[in-house]
């Protein structure tokens, strides 16, 4: 083999390692850092508008408070008689919530008080509720960060 | 060419100013913000507890001292709650377990801001702060005593003092020197035989004994350190100086116990803790009775008699929030244990729930390394740390001893 062979052996062999390398880089980064903090959504099935809201302010770190939760239909209509059962935690250091919240009223207008709810630490935050009406069985999941 | 040493002056003074940057790391605008939340200016004023309706009356505070250092207020008369908490060491004992009547499993715990907290002792079988103040008095291996002799101390020692500032004292006739629930075999079958009305009166003064201490040890606050004069200079842009500053090694130090160590995930806010109860992997110490943490007592105080459901608490149930929605089952419970608030830590060593390590570093060391938990999940991950920043983080805990 010609030493200008060797040479551009050599170099491809170089690119595709670093090729290789940035491939690695890449695939492996951390997702963004910024999860979406929409406070509205579609249910995962895409059964129910949901939407979260403080009840009294945005809350501070360690204090128990309250959220109401709006459950709609696609079309906008409220969904009344659902058992809404509340879950969550912090993805990034793989424990759930400090507290078990609890969906205590029904507000009228599809509106659910969720009580019990508390963030110890400042971070990102998952708020998954589970909601069984009537007309069907889904979930949604919510980003807060603190 | 006059120029020439103005020019030459500006670029020295370009050239010292860009040294003095390499030496010293400015903390940016988002450690700021960190640094000013754990400062004692950012505490928020002491919750009232409308469980405890004597908690912020003075008369029952001075009471509360009282009984707090009575040795009277125990099985042999020699161990009262100042025993364990003294006074003058940050009302803990610098011992790896409290020794009151015998050893116990656990380490003292200091007292300062103790008040703020929603649940009591390492692992949060109480849920207030005058229903914590009654179990080491029935605890047999702290004070041992029963709540009926508790009672009839109260009435022969303090009898008018109590009922100005409480109520009258319950119709002790009939009730034995001793009997309680938790008590000898005799004093439990003498507590089993009362009537419902005399164990109803012996509860309730019993409580206010609770609610006394309480109200005295609302008042144990943290003291403003170093690091708050250094918090709060910052805080207001001036360059912290004098009995505010912090040195390069002690900055470094709080650089990496709110960024890369991950101290200050749970160590957070102005008391250095988020009150709340984590599996760290710390070892169980050998020849202590099995010891689960968090889930071993929810259901203990859940059943509290004293607890804020019962029917000992003043105020309406809505200031019940903390034991309605507590955690009951999550696996994160086992081997969980409260993260202890850090001021003050550098004067009280030994560290952790049972004092299982005798200084900072073996702390650090813990954390450092991560090991697995010998049951359930350790919320630790490993973290790098050189021993140059080991060094820096134990000298930035030392500033909240100052």
């Amino acid at each position: 083999m010609s030493s200008t062979w060797r040479m551009v052996v050599g170099a491809i062999g170089l690119v595709a390692l670093s090729v290789a390398f940035l491939a690695i880089v890449y695939m492996t980064a951390p997702a963004s850092p910024e999860p979406d903090l929409a406070r509205s959504r579609s249910s995962a099935k895409g059964l129910f508008a949901v939407s979260i809201a403080p009840e009294a302010g945005e809350p501070r770190q360690g204090d128990l408070h309250a959220w109401v939760v709006t459950v709609k239909t696609r079309q906008g209509a409220p969904v009344e008689g659902a058992a809404i059962t509340v879950g969550g935690g912090m993805p990034e250091h793989a424990h759930g919530l400090p507290t078990s919240p609890e969906a205590t009223a029904y507000l009228g207008d599809g509106r659910y008080r969720i009580e019990g709810m508390k963030f110890s630490m400042t971070g990102w935050w998952q708020l998954k509720l589970a909601i069984a009406a009537p007309s069907g069985v889904d979930e949604a999941t919510f980003n807060l960060v603190l | 060419m006059t120029r020439g040493p103005i020019r030459r002056l500006a670029v020295a003074l370009a050239f010292a100013a860009a040294m003095a940057g390499c030496g010293r790391q400015e903390f940016t605008e988002a450690e700021k913000r960190t640094i000013a939340s754990m400062s004692l200016s950012a505490l928020a004023p002491l919750p009232l507890d409308p469980t405890n309706r004597f908690a912020d009356d003075p008369g029952a505070a001075a009471l509360g001292a009282t009984l707090f250092f009575d040795t009277g207020m125990s099985r042999d008369g020699n161990v009262a709650c100042g025993t364990c908490h003294k006074i003058d060491r940050q009302f803990q004992d610098d011992l790896p377990r409290g020794v009151g009547v015998g050893e116990t499993n656990r380490r003292t715990m200091p007292l300062a801001g103790v008040a703020r907290d929603p649940f009591l002792f390492w692992d949060g079988r109480r849920d207030s702060l005058w229903s914590q103040a009654l179990a080491p008095l029935e605890n047999p291996l702290e004070h041992a005593g029963n709540r009926a002799a508790y009672v009839h101390y109260l009435k022969r020692r303090f009898g008018e003092r109590y009922e100005r500032i409480f109520r009258p004292l319950p119709d002790l006739t009939g009730v034995p020197a001793n009997a309680g629930p938790f008590g000898t075999p005799a004093e439990q079958a003498a507590w089993a035989a009362l009537s419902d009305t005399q164990r109803d009166g012996v509860n309730m003064a019993f409580a206010d004994i609770g609610k006394a201490i309480a109200a005295f040890e609302r008042a144990l606050v943290h003291p403003p350190t170093r690091f708050d004069r250094f918090a709060d200079a910052l805080a207001k842009g001036a360059a912290p100086a004098g009995d505010a500053a912090l040195s390069e090694e002690e900055q470094a130090g709080l650089r990496l116990f709110i960024g890369r160590a991950n101290c200050s995930t749970c160590h957070t806010g102005p008391r250095f803790t988020d009150n709340h109860f984590h599996n760290t992997g710390v070892p169980p110490v050998a020849g202590l009775p099995a010891d689960r943490g968090r889930i071993a007592v929810v259901e203990e105080v859940l059943a509290d008699p004293f607890n804020c459901f019962g029917k000992l608490r003043d105020g309406g149930e809505e200031a019940c929030g903390e034991l309605r929605f507590m955690q009951k089952s999550a696996p994160e419970l086992v081997r969980a244990y409260k993260t202890p608030s850090l001021r003050g830590v550098a004067d009280r060593a030994p560290f952790m729930h049972a004092g299982q390590f005798a200084t900072l570093e073996k702390v650090l060391d813990h954390y450092v390394g991560a090991p697995a938990s010998v049951e359930g999940e350790t919320e630790i991950h490993p973290v790098a740390l050189s021993e140059r920043e080991r060094g820096a983080l134990v000298a930035f805990l030392k500033t909240l001893s100052e």
